[in-house]
């Protein structure tokens, strides 16, 4: 790979990750809201803590080898077969994306 | 002078306890999810007399009492059983007997405490007055799986019997000898996710989640075996989404029959507590999540899962109808009743406060502060079977 062609390349990706949908526009008191609906509300099956109950665990390690898209989807459309519901009547898929990014990094307080 | 003496003495012996005597039956205590602390009540004066902090994971923490009433049995999520003295207001003994749990019960003869868990899936026996653990009866439904144990109710005879959310089965464990419990097996259905057993300790009714119905238990004839009930209440009709499980334990039977949530439907069945048979249905606001009935069984309560949880209905036994509409707060999560029911206290998580309300008038009688309260406990449940 010539230099150029790298760095167009790394220009892509950090472009790419800047033009995330919606990352950069979730306000304070929305991000503050979304930590309280996953704590109190998707804890009442995954634990506040989120070591998990009737749902699965959502810490870091547990969610480490699975990838993001799919947990996005899960999120949002649920998951059949199981007591998954779909989120979308209350969550974006761009704050789905930032619920599962922060899950995967050690959710906030 | 003798009279003196032990009046004397009367005086110093209380002094030296350092509260005066009272029995508990107008006690309870309010779980604080958030913080790991307990606040005790008064349901009398409707007052906050102390508060025990340092309980753990508390979310989904669950209560039961001693059958002298004075002694509460904290199962919090994180596996830690915790035994606080009502009257001196102490932790006595806390343990962490497993990695995540859901709650507890207790025995007959108000000996054994018994735990369910998730993680090891399974049940724990233990010692009421040490917490030493007895024996354990782990659910392994097959080879190698185990399940995680749902809807532990205690009944008659030193029984426990519960359900198996990954087994799909109705387990009833007899720890006649505490040490080596005999355990029999029923099938249920799919995806059990809570049970109760009737006021008189006879039926144990297993709600399904992956199924519409209701799996029964006759426990003074079990050799019948397991049965559905309300089968196809769905009418194949598609599911709502449920935002959050139902919870069984409570009085759902009341005027002769049983009061019970539908899953993915805003709806709560009634059937026939002898034959077992749909009698009706109230539409409400909601995915239900508590439907309990008051200790005279005149009015059903009813709570909601996400995000109709700041709505409470009540429905009238005798016609069937809803009475009254109330919205007492920010996500209630919880409701009990005083024990003869002229009060009914709801915790409003959201806006960290309990709020009373009058059962009869259905006015707010006031509200006490709490972090973030979620379950409500009063020492009645002491005498209950079931509980």
């Amino acid at each position: 790979m010539s230099s150029s062609r790298f760095l167009y390349a790394l220009t892509a990706i950090l472009l790419g990750s800047l033009a995330m949908p919606g990352m950069a526009e979730l306000t304070a008191a929305r991000q503050k809201e979304l930590v309280h609906l996953v704590r109190q509300d998707c804890g009442s099956c995954h634990g506040m803590t989120l070591r998990g109950g009737l749902g699965p665990a959502l810490l870091p390690a547990t969610l480490a080898d699975k990838p993001a898209e799919g947990l996005v989807a899960t999120i949002i459309g649920g998951r059949p077969g199981t007591p998954m519901p779909p989120w979308h009547r209350f969550l974006a898929e761009d704050e789905a994306q930032w619920i599962v990014e922060r899950l995967m990094a050690g959710f906030p307080e | 002078m003798q009279l003196f003496f032990s009046g004397l003495l009367a005086v110093l012996l209380s002094a030296c306890s350092g509260m005066p005597l009272r029995g508990t039956g107008d006690l309870g205590l309010v779980v604080e999810r958030a913080s790991s602390h307990v606040t005790l009540v008064n349901t009398s004066s409707r007052e906050a007399y102390a508060r025990i902090g340092g309980l753990g994971d508390l979310s989904h923490a669950s209560v039961v009492y001693s059958r002298d009433a004075r002694y509460a049995f904290i199962f919090g999520r994180d596996g830690g059983l915790t035994k606080v003295d009502l009257l001196e207001a102490r932790i006595v003994k806390r343990i962490m007997q497993s990695g995540n749990a859901i709650g507890g019960s207790i025995s007959q003869d108000g000996r054994i405490v018994v735990a369910q868990n998730y993680t090891p899936g399974g049940i724990k026996a233990f010692d009421a007055e040490t917490l030493e653990l007895l024996s354990e009866v782990p659910a392994e439904y097959a080879p190698g799986s185990f399940s995680k144990v749902v809807g532990l109710a205690d009944v008659p005879g030193n029984k426990f019997a519960y359900a198996l959310f990954d087994g799909g089965e109705i387990w009833v464990s007899d720890f006649s000898d505490s040490k080596r419990p005999v355990t029999k097996r029923y099938p249920a259905g799919l995806q059990p996710y809570d049970g109760l057993v009737t006021p008189d300790g006879r039926y144990y009714l297993a709600g399904l989640f992956g199924e519409d119905g209701i799996a029964l238990l006759d426990l003074w004839q079990p050799e019948q075996g397991s049965r559905k009930i309300l089968e196809k209440y769905g009418r194949g009709e598609e599911k709502l989404p449920v935002f959050k499980m139902p919870h069984l334990r409570g009085w759902s039977v009341a005027a002769g029959r049983a009061w019970l949530p539908a899953i993915g439907r805003h709806e709560v069945l009634i059937a026939d507590a002898a034959s077992w048979k749909e009698t009706g249905r109230v539409a409400v606001k909601g995915q239900p999540v508590f439907v309990m009935a008051s200790p005279d069984g005149r009015q059903v309560w009813v709570n909601f899962a996400f995000p109709d949880n700041g709505w409470v209905q009540v429905i009238d036994t005798l016609t069937g109808k809803i009475v009254q509409t109330l919205q007492p707060g920010k996500a209630v999560l919880h409701m009990e009743f005083t024990p003869r029911g002229e009060a009914v206290w709801l915790s409003a998580r959201d806006d960290n406060r309990v709020v009373i309300y009058d059962t009869k008038t259905f006015r707010n009688l006031g509200s006490l502060a709490a972090d973030a309260p979620s379950g409500i406990f009063f020492t009645s449940r002491a005498a209950r079977i079931g509980f």
